[in-house]
């Protein structure tokens, strides 16, 4: 099974673990998997009609899923997905 | 949630604030959540790669942030947040900030003017998105 790397401030919801194994024959099966096993991540990676945060990037390896098949990339044994955080900010007027 | 600074590492990140100033800087908190407390062990810089406009907008590309994640998991340390200045402004979360912070991350502001490092706070998203709660940063 394709192994998935969990961002430290989403381990809270994968029971504290960093990677994880999921079924999958593609990118988007095994995040679909991985959502459903560990249903309280879901809303931190999906938006409410089924679609990816724009801050959330999943990579193949060193490869940014955009540039290869999306979430049709496939994935098998072995192969390892991270889930990577978009770190942007800056000043455009006060928020609290 | 305490967020635990020692004075070294709070120096690294005012250095980097007037280093980088009039643009913004920013790096990675890393270190130990020790359930009551977030201690912070070391810091990373990060490059701002934000293509225009670095004196009010940081980006810190996802490789980076995969390279960091691998590091500290490789010393068995978590990233913790992520420290940015804001030049010539308050030590505040923007809107701008709000829409690309994630829950779970400590998001230390400094804000610089010059080669004065004033006021560094530090702040977590709140689990809907709606706004911030200011941590204490403890030395």
């Amino acid at each position: 099974m394709p192994k998935v790397k969990i961002p430290t401030p989403l381990r809270q919801y994968t029971d504290g673990n960093s990677e994880v194994e999921v079924g999958g024959a593609t990118a988007g099966e095994a995040l679909g998997n991985l959502a459903s096993e560990h249903p309280s991540l879901k809303q931190h990676l999906y938006t409410g009609d089924g679609k990816l945060r724009s801050f959330v990037n999943v990579y193949k390896g060193d490869e940014d899923i955009r540039y290869l098949d999306g979430q049709e990339t496939e994935v098998s044994d072995g192969d390892e997905l991270s889930i990577i955080p978009s770190i942007a900010g800056g000043l455009a007027g006060r928020c609290r | 949630m305490p967020l635990k600074i020692g004075a070294g590492d709070a120096g690294r990140i005012h250095d980097h604030a007037r280093e980088a100033y009039p643009e913004e800087c920013a790096g990675a908190l890393v270190g130990i959540d020790q359930g009551g407390t977030k201690v912070v062990v070391d810091v990373w810089r990060a490059e701002n790669t934000h293509e225009e406009e670095r004196s009010r907008r940081f980006l810190i590309e996802p490789l980076k942030i995969k390279e960091f994640e691998e590091r500290a998991e490789e010393r068995e340390i978590g990233v913790l947040g992520f420290y940015h200045s804001h030049p010539d402004h308050p030590a505040e979360p923007s809107d701008y900030d709000r829409e690309h912070a994630w829950p779970g991350y400590s998001y230390v502001i400094a804000s610089v003017s010059g080669e004065n490092v004033g006021e560094m706070r530090s702040w977590t998203l709140r689990d809907d998105r709606s706004g911030y709660d200011e941590e204490p940063i403890v030395g």
